[in-house]
């Protein structure tokens, strides 16, 4: 075998990255092996057409963590953000939620009166449970057998802020996140625009309409970052995401930690039931002690592992796991800027296409039997308004997050459909941007087939398994792996398969490092 | 409702007492004759037909065959021929037995096995990654046992072209009856010389009527649950949910037994391949299992005592009985006793039993709770040997 290494990472992306940075620091002798040529995985930029740059899969780094990015000190290699003032503009009734929410409900009273009054409450008490939230994704999750002491106590610490929300509010935070979110807006807000714009953000990732349970949870964790306006925590990165990965390598690599891309992994190799390292494609072997893993649990246990090396139970709850992905991307290269009845600033966050829970909800009514909803949601992006080396001078790049386009179709496959995709989101886009196709340079769909395929999605799914109630903490990714032990020694999983979950926060790689170090000395 | 077996049509039309049980969702009959003695010394002394259509029964073939099957049980598949017959039980990653039954390997990739309880995802999920095929025939299989001193003659009189003498214990071989083709087994659970036939349920019904006439010299009788559960405790064999819980249904680990605990040690190779439980069974084996499974003998003049304080002569339950009764030394609790019976062969009463390791020494004295007229009364039980009843032609090979 080659090299020497304490601990491999399999995994560039930024969770992978993040880890193998923490363990740098500490000292150990960490190498991570990134398939791809580049890194990032699903959570990266790439220059689809000359000059024009798109975030390919994750459209931002929405829930990165900020007391990772301070101890990873990641402002020193590099990484920067625009400022976007909006959190998002819904195309069909023009209203705007602002990052300030106090702006939101000055402008909200044009819609609705009662809204307006009611947005800030809302905003705050979502902003309180994110927190609460925020801080359980930053511990790992107890185990259901093995619950130590430290681990104990650093949950009273969670307990004690919920508690702080006062006795009706602790009960209102218990009653909220398994709740659906079309039940949870109607509980604050009339106007059906402004329940569907906050409907598109319940349902990022999932594959479930607004009404299902527990979709209020996903609300609120997609403001776990703060700063969400009530909407979603969106953190946009200066250069596209590709500047994300580099900084975190910058700092893995500042601390001694090795990194190699286009390295396919074979297998994990075992030895008397412990890792003993891995096999690349090319039949090179390398030597580790430890290994974290940061693709997803089937990838990881099913593909390489091997079921031989995995219990009969673990394989049957392994392959159990719903991943479901429902998630397309449409880039588009523009000639110029769409033209939305919106002033420039008001589309530099997310431009949203969902004018109620009820059209959210008819949406997934189709990508439930196995059809692309023919009124589908969508949320564009244009990232190029605010950074300009993005997109040449005056073009602009946009990329169109399509919601529901499910892994399964009934009929025909992905590389049949992909585009119809296309075509339908474009058109569908001209009702609201006129003259949209002309502007249309260049176009690259990406489906939930070639999320699998080409950034090694399972079924599509950004979160590498649904974030449903049943896929959360100690469940995550399935019950008797908590703590990011896989179920063979030294074995770690620290992607968004594992707790918190998905959503670039980089906290799955980032704890799984920490109870890695604590284990394998 | 438990539905009828491939056999039924002839089990109902002999079955004078219209007793059955519900056997794995199939109706069995108890007892054929009103006195179920009679098919216990059948058994024993002539032969018996014994209808075990409602064991699961599951193939596994295709080219990882071997290492899958390696894979569930703890014995070692390198150690078994084609045409050998393995009993084993298999385990959970914790070493916990979840079922025993036999596996026959028909090919060098194709094995044949019984359970007690549904496996196919079991056996599936112990397969993912591995090339092979695993199939329930269950339904399509029909399986009749026969045994007794007597059973090799009867077989013989209706398998013209394989020579039963040559066929050893715990060995198979594909048989033709008359224009019917099965696998024959020199296996049973009866402790008795025996055979186990694999027939396609659609020819259960004409071997049956096949073997009862060849063997209507030879004392053959059908055979019912009633006395197969006498007979099985006087050759020590186990009893799932009976004498052990699988781990699948245990609620508490206490429940849960290793194979070294249920005396099958034997049957757990740690040398071989890599099973489930492996690693869990090498601990175990190095600390020693806990508790030990044991034969107890309950001497006659200790019963005799007891129910004579009471003006009552000894009252032992004339079928195997599956109620637990709790050992002592002393005051000591040290285990239970899980299937009793007073064996009309040995005329003993006698027990197969669980017992702390420490107190399974043979000739270990122990105390077995006993109820007189409701109270509850203590007699002793001696560790004893098992099987119990072990004649030499069991395991005999003629000319062999």
């Amino acid at each position: 075998m080659s090299g020497a290494y304490d601990i491999i990472v399999l995994g560039g992306d930024p969770n992978g990255l993040a880890a193998s940075a923490r363990l740098a620091r500490a000292g150990r002798r960490v190498l991570v092996l990134e398939r791809r040529d580049a890194l990032g995985g699903a959570t990266t930029s790439e220059e689809l057409f000359p000059g024009f740059h798109f975030n390919t899969g994750w459209p931002d780094a929405g829930l990165l963590d900020a007391a990772l990015v301070n101890k990873l000190d990641l402002a020193s290699h590099g990484l920067d953000f625009s400022d976007i003032p909006v959190a998002a503009y819904a195309l069909d009734s023009g209203i705007t939620l602002w990052r300030d929410v106090l702006r939101t409900a000055s402008e909200l009273h044009e819609h609705s009166i009662p809204d307006a009054q009611a947005f800030v409450g809302y905003a705050q008490e979502a902003a309180q449970y994110a927190a609460i939230l925020q801080r359980m994704a930053r511990l790992e999750p107890p185990g259901l057998a093995h619950r130590p002491l430290r681990l104990l106590a650093r949950w009273a610490g969670v307990a004690l802020a919920a508690r702080r929300l006062g006795p009706r509010g602790l009960m209102d935070f218990l009653r909220v996140l398994p709740m659906s979110a079309q039940h949870y807006l109607e509980r604050h807000f009339q106007s059906e625009a402004l329940k569907g714009v906050l409907a598109a953000a319940s349902v990022s990732e999932l594959m479930q309409g607004p009404r299902a349970a527990g979709t209020s949870f996903k609300l609120v964790y997609g403001q776990l970052a703060g700063d969400s306006g009530g909407y979603r925590s969106a953190q946009r990165v200066k250069g596209g995401l590709a500047a994300l990965n580099r900084a975190l390598a910058s700092a893995a690599k500042g601390a001694g930690g090795d990194i190699r891309t286009g390295a396919q992994v074979q297998r994990i190799l075992i030895e008397n039931y412990r890792v003993a390292g891995v096999e690349l494609a090319g039949g090179e072997r390398i030597a580790a002690r430890a290994i974290l893993s940061t693709t997803s649990p089937e990838q990881t246990l099913l593909d390489w592992a091997g079921g031989p090396q995995l219990q009969p139970r673990d394989v049957r709850r392994l392959r159990n796991i719903k991943y479901q992905g429902s998630t397309a991307t449409v880039h588009l290269a523009l000639s110029g800027l769409p033209a939305f009845e919106a002033r420039e600033e008001q589309l530099s966050g997310d431009i949203v296409l969902c004018p109620s829970p009820d059209y959210a909800e008819r949406a997934y009514d189709a990508a439930k039997y196995g059809q692309l909803s023919a009124e589908p949601i969508l949320i564009a992006r244009i990232p190029s308004l605010l950074d300009s080396s993005l997109a040449p001078t005056g073009q602009h790049a946009m990329s169109v997050t399509v919601r529901y386009a499910p892994y399964q179709l009934r009929d025909g496959d992905w590389d049949q459909k992909r585009e119809t995709l296309g075509d339908l989101v474009v058109k569908t886009l001209e009702r609201y941007a006129p003259g949209l196709g002309q502007l249309v340079l260049h176009r690259k769909v990406i489906t939930p087939l070639d999320y699998e395929r080409d950034y090694g999605l399972p079924e599509g799914s950004f979160t590498h398994g649904q974030m449903g109630l049943d896929q959360l903490l100690t469940m995550r990714p399935i019950a008797g792996f908590a703590g990011y032990r896989a179920p063979i020694d030294g074995l770690y999983l620290g992607g968004d398969g594992a707790h918190p979950g998905g959503g670039v926060s980089g906290l799955p790689g980032y704890n799984a490092a920490g109870q890695l170090l604590r284990e394998v000395r | 409702m438990p539905i009828p077996t491939a056999f039924h049509s002839r089990a109902a039309a002999l079955c004078q007492t219209q007793e059955w049980r519900d056997w794995s969702g199939y109706l069995s009959a108890i007892s054929y004759q009103p006195s179920h003695e009679f098919e216990y010394y059948a058994v024993r002394n002539a032969a018996g037909l014994i209808d075990v259509s409602p064991l699961y029964k599951y193939e596994i073939s295709g080219p990882d065959a071997s290492r899958l099957v390696d894979r569930i049980i703890t014995r070692d598949v390198s150690q078994c021929a084609v045409g050998q017959v393995l009993y084993t039980p298999w385990c959970d990653e914790n070493g916990k037995v979840i079922d025993d039954g036999t596996v026959t390997r028909l090919e060098a990739q194709r094995f044949r096995i019984t359970a007690a309880d549904p496996s196919l995802r079991w056996f599936q999920d112990s397969g993912f990654g591995l090339d092979t095929e695993v199939r329930d025939v269950s339904r399509e299989l029909a399986a009749l046992a026969i045994q007794g001193p007597s059973s090799r003659a009867v077989l013989q009189a209706c398998l013209k072209e394989i020579d039963l003498d040559r066929l050893p214990y715990y060995h198979a071989a594909e048989a033709k009856l008359g224009e019917i083709p099965l696998t024959v087994t020199r296996t049973g659970y009866t402790g008795d010389l025996g055979y186990e036939l694999w027939i396609a349920a659609e020819h259960a019904e004409m071997v049956w009527d096949r073997l009862m006439e060849a063997g209507a010299g030879y004392g053959l009788q059908p055979v019912g649950l009633a006395a197969l559960d006498m007979l099985r405790v006087e050759a020590g064999l186990l009893l799932i949910d009976v004498d052990y819980s699988s781990v699948r249904s245990a609620h508490i680990e206490s429940q849960t037994s290793s194979p070294y605990e249920l005396g099958l040690g034997w049957a757990v190779d740690l040398e071989g391949a890599d099973f489930v439980g492996k690693r869990a069974l090498l601990g175990e084996k190095e600390r020693g299992a806990p508790r030990s499974f044991v034969g107890l003998r309950v001497p006659w003049a200790d019963l005799e005592r007891l129910f004579g304080a009471m003006d009552l002569p000894p009252q032992v339950a004339g079928r195997a009985s599956r109620s637990a009764l709790p050992l002592y030394v002393g005051r000591r609790h040290v285990g239970q006793a899980t299937s009793m019976l007073f064996s009309p062969i040995l005329k003993e009463y006698i027990a197969l039993a669980t017992v702390d390791s420490r107190y399974a020494r043979r000739g270990q004295t122990l105390e077995i709770e006993i109820t007189v007229e409701y109270k509850r009364q203590r007699a002793n039980a001696t560790v004893s040997k098992l099987p119990f009843y072990n004649p030499p032609w069991k395991k005999a090979v003629v000319g062999g």
